[in-house]
């Protein structure tokens, strides 16, 4: 099976501003897992808020994106958006529940694990379809090996060597192309 | 570079579950949303009645034009129109 070749984020938010619908449907998607992870791990909502949260961002970028200085930077960009509505969330609950008021002082480290595991995670988007869809069924949605092996029709017996097979190949994904984190400056 | 164990990877792919896909969807019609909004926006500006029907029960005067409703809709519709 042939590994995909990963649009970069400028050029996806390039053929978004251009109007492409089937864009927007991508950058939603690549971004999803993030906007996400940040309210309910970052800031500790309930899946509740979070809901509020995730479709206000993608509302505003939306809306905002012709304005994002930096094509390459919405993923920056995306965060701090994020941030800043958990934040006014959180500070909309305080008031009328003050003694719930979380302390969000771990969020930068957070963050700052999340935009790691995006990387990784995007370096997880080139590999061949088998190892993508078995890699992320384990570990990111925590299906059994039982529900993966229906699902892709492969014997149960044979997925943990495969799982770490394809661990192995996104290793040396990350290490061949010598992918780098990218800095969390802000674009917008 | 930073070079990463299996162990640390899969600790990685963990830290990204999936939202639901519900929410997913609603975002990725985003645009098809827009552009409803756009259509009453400007059916409000040109036709009169319509404009009277919304002021008087928007959420009604939506259905009754044949678009689907849902509460982010009717409040952009409001704010768009000053309504």
């Amino acid at each position: 099976m042939l590994a995909h070749v990963v649009e970069s984020d400028a050029q996806l938010v390039a053929r978004c501003r251009a109007g492409d619908e089937d864009a927007w449907r991508e950058l939603v998607e690549r971004f999803s897992r993030y906007v996400y992870a940040i309210s309910v791990q970052a800031y500790r909502m309930s899946e509740s808020d979070a809901e509020d949260v995730f479709q206000e961002v993608f509302a505003r970028a939306y809306v905002n994106l012709p304005k994002l200085r930096n094509d390459a930077a919405i993923r920056p960009w995306l965060a701090q958006m994020t941030r800043r509505l958990c934040l006014d969330t959180i500070r909309a609950g305080a008031r009328e529940q003050p003694d719930e008021l979380p302390e969000p002082g771990g969020a930068d480290d957070a963050i700052a694990r999340l935009d790691e595991a995006l990387f990784v995670h995007d370096a997880l988007a080139t590999l061949p379809d088998n190892c993508r869809e078995i890699l992320d069924r384990f570990f990111a949605r925590d299906e059994s090996y039982r529900n993966i092996g229906d699902a892709l029709d492969i014997p149960p017996g044979t997925i943990a060597s495969r799982i770490s097979r394809c661990l192995v190949k996104l290793k040396t994904e990350l290490e061949d192309e010598g992918r780098k984190p990218v800095s969390a400056e802000s674009g917008g | 570079m930073r070079y990463y164990d299996e162990e640390t990877l899969a600790g990685l792919l963990r830290t990204l579950p999936a939202p639901p896909q519900a929410w997913v969807e609603a975002a990725q019609e985003i645009p098809l949303a827009r552009k409803g909004l756009d259509d009453i926006v400007e059916r409000a500006r040109e036709d009169q009645v319509f404009r009277a029907a919304l002021i008087a029960d928007l959420e009604t005067a939506l259905e009754g034009a044949g678009y689907e409703t849902n509460p982010a809709l009717a409040e952009a519709v409001r704010a768009r129109l000053s309504l």
